[in-house]
């Protein structure tokens, strides 16, 4: 089976096209939406499972599959538009390929997702990881303007577009942000950008807790408008205690403004990173979410990150987490068994809270499902869109857990 | 006479109550047109539902007897988006207008979608908050309706449109089954349903209540008028703002012909009737960064030509020159007693190109066109003045709308920027989606209404898409 689909895939793209992965899996390596579509059809005409891989750092490559496909040579930037503020990108560039090349124009992409600075851009979008400055930015769908998507039978849907205002048709980019892949696999992006800030400001405080958490609603309450204002475990942060961080980016009077407001907060003694350390310290924290094999997000408003964090520490740990303090966007990782994280998921969903597990090894991703407590209804819509984007249910996504 | 059946009517109006039911031709005269001026169309026979209960109860009727409706809020769309075919039934929203919740500490309110879009800025604004997306209708358009359009406004620049301020919606689909997309935090319990249904031009389903995002009031405001002796070097101006990374909260522009048009009219605001082109520049954030960022904008239109730079000097000031800009349209009709109000988007370095061929494009149908738009998001809107009763004008309005059109999308733009295709710019979707691209729109509309009876022969022209098989519900 394994050298007919290898045979296929070779016909398909040229030998440059198609390699085995480690575990001797045929990959196909298409370098275009185009090429990437035929591989589709081909699985789908064949039945033959599909699972994809971008840069090997985020979403482990374990699901049992009749193939891979990586999005490794799906890695250019095709276009940047300074004057617009709008980029389009394949989805196998590497974010840290991509910060660079936006930088030599003065650009970059208001995102720092969790995890390793090689992580292509399709899997932030598919998985919709947002970071810390998702605060001030907003969450990974609000960076996107349109993607090019291959479907799971092989046709080429061109959603959105490149113009950062745009109603025509239904916004099917929507859907393929925070899809998991389950709707498609992502192969060019259009993406908002914003001109790189004239002053960048990291200020931390430490201390328990309960003190950070309230220290973090006075910043609220006081309508500072900082783009991050994370709460950081001690071992995510590298520090014995707490961190409450406060990142200010704008122009320098807007900056200055709003740490001079900041000082007399709460009563915390504030401590300005500096400059050469920011991006280290931000680099940390986002690679602190690798520091186990399972990363799961919680969404509560910003007044209910106590009970949430509370609910983690009791049912798993309280190691590497960090909070949106405003944002209300609660990451963690580590390791636990299927069954403990079912409970937590079930105990966040009695209290209206959504889990959203963004990484795991197969095993529990299928055990558990990235998404797991649908409301009444809801269930079916997304069953019949999946059917709609891969009728011969070749992509091997655990949307939901399998019974 | 309704072409609906009598047994029908009767079943409404015994789930909304008799009053609620308007079938006489007079009464649906109201009901015939929104804001498109060249589509008039008699709904079978409006209902008036009081509540989420009363809508399902319609829908289910309508679903088991096969009927076909059109939901409707306050009928200011601008696309033909909120009118029915004879042999539908036209669900009017605006009972539905009660603001059901409003958290201060956690930023949201929950309302209904006949609550007018400022009545909820009004309500929120004793805690220091405001709902952001605010279109020129903003007096009369409903949330329910700025849902399905994914309508924006001037402020949308900074904060986004629609769809970046709705977490949850509660929708009642097409077979009167009832579904809860989004969560008031925004984080979702699983695919982005929310961000798919808003601006699904009430094709997919009508929604009961919608949870929104507020905002805190900015604590300081700046806004700037500043004058232009070109179109062009306006659009220049605004291209140079955008690129020194300040984002502004709203850069609008209005022509010369729009700034006469406001000037002459009871809404006169104080501008320059001399300009080409006039810009409204608003900054807010904290005062000390507002101040920074005025002088640089300041010098930045300067130095792109503005012959005159003023701020507002008071609140009064402020609103009187917002108050311009937002009656434009209404202005206009004293041009003509006909506007095609056009909506387009390109690229913003695109703007002072675009500008000068719709000018093009003006003089040489011998039309009136005055210009009002979202310069700072590229959002034009050039509005044609006209008169119905010439057939010959209307052809070139008509041949005019389309070359524009056509330009907009060569320029890498879009058909439409917030007022939706409805069935007014059906026929330029295939200009810019393939048809596996319609193809694929059609089908997710299919997973939310399999029969299409919610708003038919909107969107989608359903003769330009490639067949998608129908979700056999497998999963």
């Amino acid at each position: 089976m394994s050298d007919v689909v290898y045979g296929r895939l070779r016909a398909l793209l040229g030998s440059a096209g198609v390699d085995r992965d480690p575990a001797g899996l045929p990959r196909a390596i298409p370098d275009s939406a185009d090429a990437l579509s035929l591989v589709c059809r081909l699985a789908h005409e064949e039945g033959w499972k599909i699972r994809v891989e971008g840069q090997g750092t985020w979403l482990p490559a374990d699901a049992p599959a009749d193939l891979a496909v990586s999005t490794r040579a799906l890695d250019q930037v095709l276009s940047v538009s300074p004057a617009d503020l709008v980029a389009t990108v394949q989805a196998g560039t590497s974010m840290e390929t991509l910060r660079r090349r936006l930088a030599d124009h003065g650009m970059w992409l208001a995102l720092d997702p969790p995890g390793r600075p090689e992580r292509s851009l399709g899997s932030v979008i598919a998985t919709a990881t947002a970071g810390p400055l998702r605060h001030g930015f907003g969450p990974v769908r609000d960076h996107v303007l349109g993607c090019t998507v291959a479907t799971g039978d092989g046709r080429l849907v061109k959603a959105g577009g490149r113009v950062v205002k745009n109603v025509a048709g239904y916004d099917l980019t929507k859907l393929q942000v925070g899809g998991f892949g389950g709707f498609g696999i992502v192969a060019e992006i259009h993406l908002r950008l914003r001109a790189l800030p004239r002053a960048d400001i990291t200020l931390v405080a430490r201390g328990t807790r309960d003190t950070l958490t309230s220290a973090a609603r006075d910043v609220m309450a006081a309508e500072l408008v900082p783009a991050s204002l994370e709460l950081l475990s001690p071992a995510l942060a590298a520090e014995p205690d707490w961190v409450l961080a406060a990142r200010f980016l704008g122009t320098d009077a807007a900056v200055q403004g709003d740490v001079r407001r900041l000082a007399p907060i709460a009563d915390l003694a504030w401590q300005p990173l500096p400059a050469d350390r920011t991006a280290a310290f931000w680099s940390l924290v986002a690679r602190g979410s690798q520091g186990g094999p399972i990363t799961l997000r919680l969404g509560v408003l910003g007044n209910g990150v106590d009970d949430a964090i509370d609910l983690l520490a009791h049912d798993l740990d309280e190691n590497l987490l960090s909070a949106g303090a405003g944002s209300g966007m609660i990451r963690w990782t580590g390791d636990a068994p299927v069954e403990r994280l079912r409970a937590v998921r079930r105990a966040a969903a009695a209290r209206e809270i959504p889990m959203t597990l963004e990484r795991a090894p197969w095993t529990v991703r299928r055990a558990l499902g990235h998404f797991g407590a649908y409301r009444e209804g809801v269930g079916q819509l997304v069953g019949r869109l999946r059917d709609t984007f891969d009728p011969g249910q070749c992509l091997q996504v655990a949307l939901e857990a399998s019974e | 006479m309704s072409p609906l059946r009598p047994d029908l009517l009767d079943e409404l109006g015994r789930i909304v109550g008799p009053r609620w039911l308007r079938h006489r031709r007079a009464e649906l005269k109201t009901y015939a047109m929104d804001g498109l001026p060249t589509r008039e169309s008699y709904p079978g026979v409006v209902v008036m539902p009081a509540d989420a209960d009363q809508v399902r109860a319609v829908v289910r009727l309508l679903h088991l007897a096969g009927i076909p409706f059109v939901a409707r809020g306050a009928g200011t769309g601008l696309s033909g988006g909120a009118v029915a075919d004879p042999d539908a039934v036209l669900i009017a929203l605006t009972r539905m207008n009660r603001i059901q919740e409003i958290d201060r500490v956690g930023r949201r309110a929950v309302v209904q979608p006949g609550v007018v879009n400022a009545r909820l800025s009004e309500a929120v604004a004793p805690y220091g908050l405001h709902y952001v997306p605010d279109p020129s209708s903003q007096a009369a358009c409903t949330v329910g309706g700025n849902v399905a359009e994914n309508a924006g406004g001037p402020h949308c620049l900074k904060y986004g449109v629609t769809t970046n301020h709705i977490v949850q919606l509660q929708v009642v689909l097409p077979d009167g089954s009832m579904v809860e997309l989004g969560s008031p935090h925004g984080e979702a319990w699983g695919p982005d349903l929310v961000g798919l249904f808003v601006g699904s031009e009430g094709m997919f389903g009508i929604v009961t209540a919608i949870t929104v995002r507020l905002e805190p009031m900015p604590p300081s405001v700046r806004t700037m008028l500043a004058d232009f002796p070109t179109v062009r070097a306006a659009s220049e101006a605004v291209s140079s703002v955008i690129a020194t990374g300040i984002v502004p909260a709203a850069m609008e522009m209005m022509d010369r012909a729009c700034v006469a048009a406001v000037e002459a009219s009871i809404y006169a605001a104080g501008y320059p009737t001399d300009a080409a082109a006039v810009l409204l520049v608003e900054l807010d954030g904290q005062p000390d960064a507002v101040e920074a960022e005025a002088e640089l904008v300041s010098r930045i239109l300067g130095s792109c030509g503005a012959r005159a730079v003023r701020s507002a000097s008071s609140a009064a000031d402020r609103a009187r020159l917002w108050q311009g800009r937002k009656k434009a349209f209404g202005a206009m009709g004293r041009i003509a007693p006909d506007l095609a109000v056009q909506d387009a988007v390109v690229p913003r370095s695109a703007l002072p190109e675009i500008m000068d061929r719709i000018a093009e494009i003006r003089d040489r149908h011998r039309l009136s066109i005055s210009n009002v738009f979202h310069a700072g998001d590229g959002n034009l809107h050039p509005n044609i003045s006209f008169d119905r009763r010439d057939p010959d004008l209307v052809h070139r309005v008509h041949v005019a709308c389309q070359e524009i059109m056509a330009a907009c999308v060569a320029a890498g733009g879009s058909i439409t920027g917030e007022h939706g295709v409805g069935s007014d710019k059906l026929d330029y979707m295939p200009w810019i989606f393939d048809p596996d691209t319609l193809g694929a729109m059609r089908a997710v509309r299919r997973v939310f209404d399999p029969a299409e009876r919610a708003n038919p022969g909107k969107v989608v022209p359903v003769h330009a898409c490639r067949e998608w098989a129908a979700a056999r519900g497998a999963r």
